[in-house]
């Protein structure tokens, strides 16, 4: 007998590390810069065919103080907090079910949805209607993983796509954020005057192969944020198995964030 | 011609007062002071750079413009210079992190040159906030 299955797994084991493990000491040593607070592209890139998130909203209702998931994302992204609603700009928050949900709400509704609230922010819509309304493709939809993006460079502030989004999801910066940024984050631009912002399902972690800021952050477990195109992923599973709605379906964008009531 | 004296004077008067700036310099009152740009970091080598000196010197303005459109409209982040480890197509991240007084590597040139570049509106600048 030649070789055996254990010796096989052991030779080729310490082959793969031999030519490997040089490359590999070799980034870690020379990773010097500590002003970094992202990592440089630890375990690669998250990618997706089709990103989309489902809130189980059961789990917000339990915790009905918590808010953790957008001050972990309004941390991340530099979102100025201005106090007030006429300036306020916002990635993701909290809305009433009646009005995150309108067209699902009726008098005799359950108590428990009367008074709940929903997480809401951009929907990631599959047929999205800012990106038709913007003049200079400032916003577009990405054809790796359908995130609605934006390019803050090529903003001109026409509010166009403010008015074309129906889930309010966008904000637009009426004055200098800086100021009213608690504490800037140096790995995150800011925003100027005159630009739309929005929630980029955060890509530039899903680069770094971190998953969003929010679903990082909670605590609770009521965020799920995975492929659509992927038949064995978590999202689709939680779609097969459970009774989700999205918000005004009827328009036609095909939202991409899904909720569990 | 009618007072041609006065007509050939105000010429001759208009195109001294015109090429007056080159005469200036030619006669060498006028001493160009480049300014004293501050070398990177002392921990990093001055080899390190994502590209060569001069050349960036002259084009730096173009491959941030080639970074921004690579990140942000192709989501293509990550790059490794020549002999050099993985590198972040970053203004705030990369470039400050070496070239840590923005003051007196960046707005020291600029204003020489008398450019007035929009960068820092929205990108940070990490000395500044720490």
């Amino acid at each position: 007998m030649g070789i055996d299955r254990r010796k096989f797994l052991k030779v080729s084991g310490l082959t793969v590390l031999g030519l490997t493990g040089g490359s590999v000491s070799k980034v870690f040593s020379s990773e010097d810069s500590t002003d970094v607070i992202q990592p440089v592209r630890p375990a690669g890139p998250l990618t997706a065919q089709r990103w989309a998130m489902v809130i189980d909203l059961r789990k917000c209702q339990e915790q009905h103080e918590c808010d953790d998931c957008v001050t972990a994302c309004h941390t991340a992204h530099n979102v100025p907090d201005w106090g007030n609603p006429k300036d306020e700009v916002k990635w993701i928050w909290k809305e009433s079910f009646e009005h995150a949900f309108h067209e699902q709400e009726h008098h005799y509704q359950q108590e428990k949805l009367k008074h709940a609230t929903a997480l809401v922010m951009c929907n990631h819509c599959d047929n999205p209607p800012c990106v038709r309304v913007c003049p200079t493709k400032a916003t577009w939809k990405r054809e790796a993983d359908g995130i609605v993006m934006m390019d803050w460079h090529r903003c001109i502030g026409c509010r166009y796509c403010v008015l074309a989004c129906p889930y309010g999801s966008r904000s637009f910066n009426w004055r200098d954020p800086r100021p009213k940024i608690k504490k800037i984050r140096p790995d995150f631009p800011t925003r100027t005057r005159g630009v739309v912002e929005k929630c980029t399902f955060c890509e530039e972690r899903l680069a770094r192969g971190l998953m969003p800021a929010c679903v990082e952050a909670c605590k609770h477990g009521a965020l799920y944020f995975g492929d659509l195109e992927d038949a064995h992923s978590n999202v689709r599973a939680l779609l097969a198995e459970r009774y989700t709605i999205r918000r005004k379906p009827g328009l036609g964008t095909n939202p991409e964030v899904y909720y569990i009531v | 011609m009618y007072d041609a004296g006065k007509v050939i004077l105000g010429i001759v008067v208009a195109l001294v007062l015109v090429t007056f700036p080159m005469w200036y310099n030619l006669a060498g009152e006028a001493t160009v002071t480049v300014p004293d740009l501050e070398k990177a970091r002392d921990s990093i080598p001055s080899t390190l750079c994502v590209a060569d000196t001069v050349w960036m010197r002259g084009h730096h303005m173009d491959l941030l413009n080639d970074w921004r459109d690579q990140v942000v409209r192709g989501g293509d982040r990550f790059f490794r210079p020549p002999g050099d480890r993985l590198r972040e197509k970053s203004l705030s991240n990369t470039c400050l992190d070496c070239h840590v007084n923005k003051d007196k590597f960046c707005d020291r040139c600029h204003t020489f040159m008398g450019v007035d570049p929009y960068c820092w509106d929205c990108h940070v600048v990490p000395k500044e906030i720490m």
